[in-house]
């Protein structure tokens, strides 16, 4: 059975509809792009599967025994983060919190398998620093260590290279295709970069006034991608 | 300065100054902790409106001739409070414009309460020192100081049995829902907290002045401090330091308690600043 399966979902917010009659699943070791246009409601989706508010009408259907404890999530940056006086550790060590129920303080393994995440992204130098004072690059590193704190599964990611200069963000696509090739962890993101999207993606849904959901090389041969990608929305 | 000592040789011979030290330290102790995450939630302002909202459930209370209102002022500010919160990000009226809608609106009707129905001759001594608190940390009785002291035991205990939550929570509250925390149970138990925490304050400052026992101690900590821990450790300190030094010279100096706590921490915030400028942060 897929690892989520979405039937007939029609999302929005404030009763206006946004995507009418959306199916498609996602396996264990996919990874998967979600592309489209601004206000297709790409990060609506993902909040939708993530639970953080309902859809108008459909379902989502969870398999492989995936519970919501064992999701990884790569938000968009808030405005609070930006003044919040916290350590890298304190952050990544948050990750557990899911797991945490009513118990109140993080265990011994758990502080550890934290270390292991800050070493696997690269940033035990910076342990000890706060987080709102590193460059773009290294808070996304923060919170992708982070989201394996909760997740040995299946991580969201939201437009996670953007702001990121071309450089830092060719690193990051290749933490997030090493997370997939080596950890066999399922990947669903959203991403503005079709290019890269191409390059790296199984599969790819591409929401807007046209859909598609199917494998990467179906999408190249639809021609849907080419319009699109010749749209100037490339970056 | 041996007469100083003398002075306050002599005080503490008094139960009052006794009461009102250790009712000062519990409160602002217990008001400094949720600091930091009020400030970043952009809630700064809501210790001023919680507590006019206790101030409008004080003035029904006396109108009700309630000989203990308490209760009724602790549950009206409970309940406003899961409002307030409860609306966070994705409310039609932000943060600050329903802090403010409230904080006046209770002002005004429990002024409007207390001029219609009260038949005291002395109105705007009784409302001045509600909002001020200028006499009453120094007429508490011992039953008070016990109820302040449980209270408090509680409000800490609860903050330290949810500190990881509440830096889940405050840090990003998507990510929290998203990987299966109870963001919503935990947004309430911090309203409650946070209800508990002002009723109890405004015994202390008056309602007008606890934002600044709310604001200043987490605002002059993160001048200086790098992490939520030391952050928080930090100004629970500095919340009581404030305190005790502002009582003591309020004690000395014949001058109003509320407004001397909030002088001391002004005059701190500006040595936190000036040293967190210096430094250029500690990393701890």
């Amino acid at each position: 059975m897929a690892l989520i399966t979405c039937q007939n979902l029609c999302l929005g917010y404030d009763g206006r509809e946004i995507l009418h009659d959306l199916s498609f699943e996602v396996n264990s070791g996919d990874y998967l792009c979600i592309v489209g246009e601004n206000g297709s409601g790409k990060s609506t989706l993902m909040r939708t599967i993530l639970g953080l508010q309902r859809p108008l009408a459909g379902q989502i259907l969870t398999g492989d025994g995936l519970r919501v404890s064992e999701i990884g999530y790569l938000p968009q940056q808030t405005p609070v983060q930006k003044d919040f006086p916290a350590s890298v550790r304190e952050v990544v060590l948050s990750g557990f919190e899911g797991k945490c129920g009513w118990r109140p303080f993080y265990t011994k393994a758990e502080k550890q398998q934290a270390e292991e995440n800050i070493r696997a992204m690269g940033i035990e130098a910076l342990s000890r620093r706060c987080y709102r004072e590193l460059s773009g690059g290294q808070q996304q590193r923060v919170l992708l260590a982070r989201a394996l704190c909760a997740t040995s599964k299946l991580l969201f990611l939201d437009e996670p290279v953007s702001g990121l200069d071309p450089r830092v963000t060719a690193e990051m696509y290749e933490l997030i295709e090493k997370l997939n090739k080596e950890q066999s962890i399922t990947i669903i993101m959203i991403s503005h970069d079709i290019a890269a999207a191409l390059r790296y993606a199984s599969h790819i849904l591409h929401i807007g006034d046209r859909v598609f959901f199917g494998t990467n090389a179906a999408y190249q041969e639809s021609g849907i991608g080419t319009v699109f990608m010749k749209g100037g929305d490339v970056l | 300065m041996t007469e100083i000592l003398n002075k306050l040789t002599l005080y503490w011979q008094y139960p009052f100054v006794r009461y009102a030290l250790a009712v000062g330290v519990l409160i602002s102790l217990c008001s400094s902790l949720l600091g930091v995450t009020l400030v970043l939630k952009r809630f700064s302002f809501i210790g001023d409106g919680l507590s006019h909202v206790a101030f409008g459930a004080m003035a029904i209370a006396s109108v009700l001739h309630f000989t203990n209102d308490m209760p009724l002022v602790l549950l009206i500010t409970i309940l406003s409070a899961v409002a307030l919160l409860r609306t966070g990000q994705n409310a039609k009226i932000k943060g600050d414009a329903a802090v403010a809608m409230i904080s006046v609106g209770a002002l005004a009707v429990g002024y409007l309460l207390m001029n219609l129905f009260t038949p005291s001759g002395n109105l705007s001594g009784d409302v001045c020192s509600t909002l001020f608190g200028s006499t009453s940390i120094l007429t508490l009785t011992k039953t008070e100081v016990r109820l302040c002291a449980v209270l408090s035991v509680i409000v800490v205990a609860a903050f330290v049995f949810f500190y990881h939550k509440v830096f889940a929570v405050t840090f990003d509250e998507s990510f929290a829902a998203a990987t299966g925390v109870k963001t919503k149970v935990y947004n309430f138990i911090i309203a409650v907290i946070i209800a508990v925490i002002i009723v109890l304050a405004m015994n202390l400052v008056g309602s007008l002045l606890i934002s600044a026992l709310v604001i200043f101690p987490a605002l002059s900590a993160m001048r200086v401090f790098r992490s939520f821990r030391s952050v928080t450790i930090c100004s629970a300190v500095f919340s009581v330091f404030c305190s005790l030094l502002g009582i003591l010279i309020s004690i000395l100096a014949g001058t109003p308690v509320g407004s001397t706590i909030v002088a001391a921490d002004i005059v701190m915030f500006f040595v936190f600043s000036a040293f967190g400028a210096f430094m250029g942060g500690v990393h701890a």
